[in-house]
């Protein structure tokens, strides 16, 4: 059925769709509505056979999940930012037990400084940590991937996380169709666990494992994920059928078949990638985008031969590797090792700046002359950096970067008035 | 309906100190009493001689399992009872067992009762296990959210005063003045610093949960009838149990049992259950002891009967009225009053 609703809403029907049977939460801008709008679900009824337990940290929150999870029960919970590294312990635990819990991460940046808005910092600290990953573009996507999330979650025994982007996804309110319960039902059969908890069956789980098996389950662990580059296409094309929408997969291309330049990015900002596309496609540029679907599973193969007739990759992310550079812009070049292509790294929209089509025409224009090798940050203030850099340099301290950086903005505001 | 294999299980000694008390009228005996017991943790663990808390762990568990009659889920925080009995791929464990973080059993325990609630199998009980390091420090945000919830879990705490399983490390429930691998026997107040570290079953009766006591492997008749009466509340329960470590106390292995008797008759591990916060039993002290009694035989209270440490005595001191402090607060010298 079409509606006009947040994003969030939207996500919390599709959740209670799949029918959980066990939620737990703990709130943290920006997935609270999510949680909010399950919560009133399950008190005013209309999701019937679930428990919804309102715990004191986010490391309960997927501690209660394990639990569950492991007990038999269908299990969701949401979070992001600092809350995600608040459950790392877990976030690790949950993927090396096999439990299918199917978490939301409302990506939002880490602190300090603390910043409430969207980018993908806390998604890529779990990057290695055994979840499946898939990334949203739209709320219809969101909708969407969280059907397909629980059926990819316990057809594998593997959590999976959906990413979808803060404020951008989570607040917007916009049109989106959400499916009927008889079509999730015939989607999504009941969660039947691989092994659980059972006092007639009793089996030990979470048991200490030395040197001599541990390669081993890792191993396993990494096997599990390739399945999931099947899988994952596999659950699209089904949903395809039986939805009638495009949802999900490992990669979608936009405008990529003859394109001389390709365009990579996860997440929302893929449609204003999608409109600049247009735009330059108007004006005669070759280009195209990339999205990426699965970050984790990475679909190696998928990137490498999507990519493999463009002269130049652009990779637009809205995370850091401080001290390092771009995280996907890594990935991409390892999917491309042995290829000429050249790949640009553009970090942009960190902490919820605003990545705008001026500016990122300005840099598609100058693309050429920047170093390949070289990390781009999309509408950087440099002389504020500059400024601030010069003053380190001279007065050798540290503290409050973050106030010093306020104070310069405002200072170099005040002059230009 | 459990399917669990009941071991028989072989006994060496015959008396009334023994096993299970079989020679008492059958109404009174203990669960160990029976060779058909359920025996959650087998034999053939790897837990050091004279380990209290493996002595502990399958007396409450064995209590557990007989009163939910077999329908029983075990959670266990990381720690000794973990290691000893889980080395893959072996397991001691003949009850649904689940290991997963250091400081969540009891969000994982209260996860697992969500799930017994949502699928109807209320028949299904839940127990929670950690050491102190687990209970009272890393796991104690999780263990609090599960007491204010009330969630349907019984917490049970194996106290052995430190972090046994790394190394013998201060916990909040290291005793003041013990040596222990960060609190060492050097300096002008030697040992573990005095007023400081939790009470955790006085702060579970803070939060009003249905049942709390204390118990120790000293009387494990008294133990396992706890464990019984915990299993026929519904809610958030507490049992704390002392459990003596030979290894980090620095005790001898067959002194595990009378070092947790003298920890109860000095009055410094006070026996007593509450309900919904009030005290409501405590355990009297027939004849009372000194506090040196229980601490001369343990290494890590050694320096304290050092004649040249200067602070030796006042540190001694200080664990005396903590324990006549215990008896004046949960009356436990009562029946040494009454038999006057």
């Amino acid at each position: 059925m079409l509606k006009q609703i947040e994003g969030s809403h939207a996500m919390a029907e599709a959740i209670a769709l799949c029918r959980p049977e066990v939620i737990c939460a703990y709130p943290i801008t920006p997935q609270t509505h999510i949680v909010e709008g399950l919560s009133e679900m399950v008190r005013d009824g209309h999701l019937r056979g679930c428990e919804f337990i309102n715990v004191e940290s986010e490391f309960a929150a997927l501690s209660v999940a394990i639990g569950s999870s492991a007990a038999g029960a269908r299990t969701y919970t949401a979070t992001a930012s600092q809350g995600l590294l608040f459950m790392m312990e877990a976030v690790y635990n949950a993927s090396g037990l096999g439990l299918p819990i199917v978490m939301t991460l409302g990506n939002r940046a880490i602190g300090a400084p603390i910043n409430i808005w969207n980018d993908h910092s806390d998604a890529m600290s779990v990057r290695d940590a055994g979840w499946i990953m898939l990334f949203a573009e739209t709320n219809q996507e969101a909708v969407d991937l969280h059907i397909q999330a629980f059926k990819l979650a316990e057809e594998l025994s593997c959590p999976v996380m959906v990413n979808v982007d803060g404020f951008i996804l989570t607040h917007a309110v916009e049109r989106v169709d959400i499916p009927d319960q008889a079509q999730v039902d015939a989607f999504l059969p009941p969660f039947d666990p691989v092994q659980v908890l059972d006092p007639a069956n009793p089996v030990s789980m979470g048991a200490m494992v030395g040197p001599d098996a541990f390669m081993e389950v890792r191993y396993l662990s990494h096997h599990k994920q390739m399945q999931a580059l099947d899988r994952i296409p596999e659950i699209a094309a089904a949903f395809k059928e039986r939805f009638g929408r495009d949802s999900g997969g490992l990669i979608r291309c936009y405008r990529c078949d003859d394109a001389d330049t390709i365009v990579v990015a996860m997440g929302s900002v893929v449609g204003t990638l999608k409109d600049m596309v247009d735009d330059r496609r108007d004006a005669g540029d070759r280009i195209g985008v990339i999205s990426i679907g699965a970050f984790r599973p990475f679909p190696l193969d998928e990137v490498r031969h999507a990519l493999m007739g463009a002269r130049r990759v652009v990779v637009l992310e809205k995370a850091l590797a401080v001290g390092m550079g771009g995280i996907l812009a890594s990935h991409i070049r390892m999917a491309l090792r042995g290829h000429p292509t050249k790949v640009y790294t553009l970090i942009a929209g960190l902490g919820g700046r605003p990545i705008l089509k001026p500016s990122l025409n300005a840099f598609m224009d100058r693309v050429e002359a920047e170093p390949h090798y070289d990390v781009h940050f999309l509408d950087l203030r440099e002389d504020i950096v500059e400024a601030e850099i010069a003053r380190m340099a001279a007065e050798r301290r540290s503290g409050p970067i973050a106030e010093n950086v306020l104070r310069r903005v405002a200072a170099t505001a005040q002059t230009t008035l | 309906m459990n399917q669990m294999t009941n071991q028989t299980v072989k006994f060496y000694q015959t008396g009334t100190l023994t096993v299970g008390n079989r020679l008492l009228d059958p109404g009174q005996r203990t669960v160990q009493a029976s060779e058909e017991r359920a025996n959650a943790i087998t034999c053939g663990h790897r837990a050091c001689q004279g380990c209290g808390e493996a002595l502990g762990a399958r007396y409450a568990i064995d209590a557990a399992l007989k009163a939910a009659e077999g329908n029983l889920i075990c959670v266990n925080a990381t720690g000794c009872l973990e290691v000893f009995t889980t080395p893959y791929p072996e397991t001691s464990w003949q009850v649904a067992w689940m290991h997963s973080l250091f400081g969540n059993a009891a969000a994982v325990a209260a996860g697992v009762a969500a799930a017994q609630r949502v699928k109807g199998r209320d028949h299904v009980r839940v127990v929670a296990q950690g050491g102190d390091g687990g209970t009272t420090d890393i796991g104690f945000g999780c263990l609090s959210g599960m007491f204010e919830r009330n969630d349907d879990v019984l917490y049970i705490c194996y106290d052995n005063e430190a972090y046994m399983n790394t190394g013998v490390q201060r916990s909040s429930a290291t005793p003041g003045g013990a040596r222990t691998a960060t609190t060492p026997a050097v300096g002008d107040a030697p040992g573990n610093v005095f007023g400081t570290g939790k009470n955790v079953p006085l702060i579970a009766m803070a939060h009003n949960i249905p049942y709390v006591a204390t118990a120790s492997v000293a009387d494990l008749h008294d133990l396992e009838a706890k464990v019984t009466r915990a299993m026929g509340i519904r809610g958030a329960r507490y049992i704390h149990i002392m459990v003596p470590c030979p290894l980090g106390w620095g005790s001898a292995s067959h002194d595990t049992i009378r070092l947790a008797r003298l920890a109860i008759e000095s009055g410094l591990f006070p026996l007593f259950e509450a309900e919904h916060g009030m005290v409501t039993a405590s355990r009297p002290i027939r004849r009372k002891v000194p506090v040196t009694d229980y601490l001369k035989p343990q290494k890590r209270f050694a320096h304290l009967f050092k004649p040249d440490n200067p602070h030796g005595a006042a540190a001694l001191a200080r664990l005396q009225a903590q324990a006549d402090e215990n008896c004046r607060r949960f009356n436990l010298l009562r029946a040494a009053e009454e038999g006057k």
